[in-house]
């Protein structure tokens, strides 16, 4: 069984369905050819790094497929440089090691480099999640900061995500003193914090006072 | 008195030890060169996209073949430019 893989690129001026259809028609091609596809990728619209046919972008499509006899691949290629909407195609044969590779790449096994860089962030976020200055919101002083991040709420997007019953319940779990603060606002004020959005969420704690909302009329 | 540290010498003794240059496929089992991934082979292009050459990039004569057949491959469709200026 021979493994080939055909990268083709689809003119990006055509329609979305055009685009889909012509994708299909190959795969359709290979499957009538006795050809068991073992993948499709669709990369989507991509730049060219040069002009081609005066267009400077493609679709690009690959089709990964198995054949007894590589006699398919004059049909395909005689068929795909007929094709008016295809601009470039590519037939590669694989050996085992480009097959394996094909296959890890789809299950998410290469990309080392990425999944490591990954768990460090997980780590180091972890460490540092703390500085999440969780006091910045108007009603969290440094105690209940610290309860928070008891209860698993370490960074403005925690909190923001966090139900304001949850909070309560944190907070009674706290101890007596503090079930009488008022959670209310913080997701709010958090969400703001967490978008970084420090001039809003100034304003909205001026219009605050202690966490609480006080209606306008009593400010002065 | 001078300690070793003062001591220079106008040959340095230490030349030559730099890091040995070595093939990066044959040494971390890398078995399979894809055309499609543009940022693995740019790598081995200088800014204006040309290939570099074997002494530079310390590949294994094999692995040089290979990685120039990858290379000419994304050219033809277009994922590397033939000819730049700012690559890099």
């Amino acid at each position: 069984m021979r493994q080939y893989e055909v990268t083709f690129i689809v003119d990006p001026v055509l329609s979305g369905d055009e685009i889909k259809s012509t994708a299909k028609t190959y795969e359709d091609l290979l499957k009538n050819e006795d050809c068991s596809i073992v993948a499709t990728d669709a990369h989507g619209l991509k730049p060219l790094t040069y002009t081609i046919n005066k267009r400077n972008s493609g679709i690009y499509f690959t089709h990964e497929f198995q054949t007894p006899t590589g006699a398919v691949i004059p049909k395909l290629e005689l068929a795909l440089r007929r094709d008016e909407r295809i601009m470039r195609f590519l037939t590669v044969k694989l050996d085992k090691y480009g097959i394996k590779f094909n296959d890890d790449k789809r299950n998410g096994r290469i990309g080392g480099k990425n999944s490591k860089s990954d768990s460090k962030e997980k780590t180091e976020k972890a460490a540092p999640a703390k500085s999440d200055d969780l006091t910045k919101i108007e009603g969290v002083g440094p105690k209940i900061a610290d309860l928070l991040v008891k209860g698993g709420i370490t960074s403005y997007t925690n909190l923001a995500k966090a139900s304001v019953d949850f909070l309560k319940d944190i907070l009674t779990k706290g101890g007596g003193s503090f079930a009488s603060h008022d959670p209310t606002t913080w997701p709010k004020q958090s969400d703001l914090a967490a978008a970084g959005k420090w001039d809003e969420l100034k304003t909205l704690q001026d219009d605050l006072d202690g966490g609480k909302v006080v209606s306008a009329s009593e400010e002065e | 008195m001078a300690s070793r540290d003062d001591i220079k010498f106008l040959n340095n003794p230490n030349i030559g030890s730099s890091h040995r240059k070595y093939c990066r496929f044959k040494k971390f089992g890398i078995r399979h060169v894809d055309f499609k991934d543009p940022d693995f082979l740019l790598q081995f292009l200088n800014p204006q996209g040309k290939i570099l050459p074997r002494r530079i990039t310390g590949n294994s004569l094999k692995w040089q073949k290979e990685v120039a057949v990858a290379i000419k491959r994304a050219r033809h469709l277009a994922i590397l430019p033939y000819v730049t200026d700012l690559l890099k």
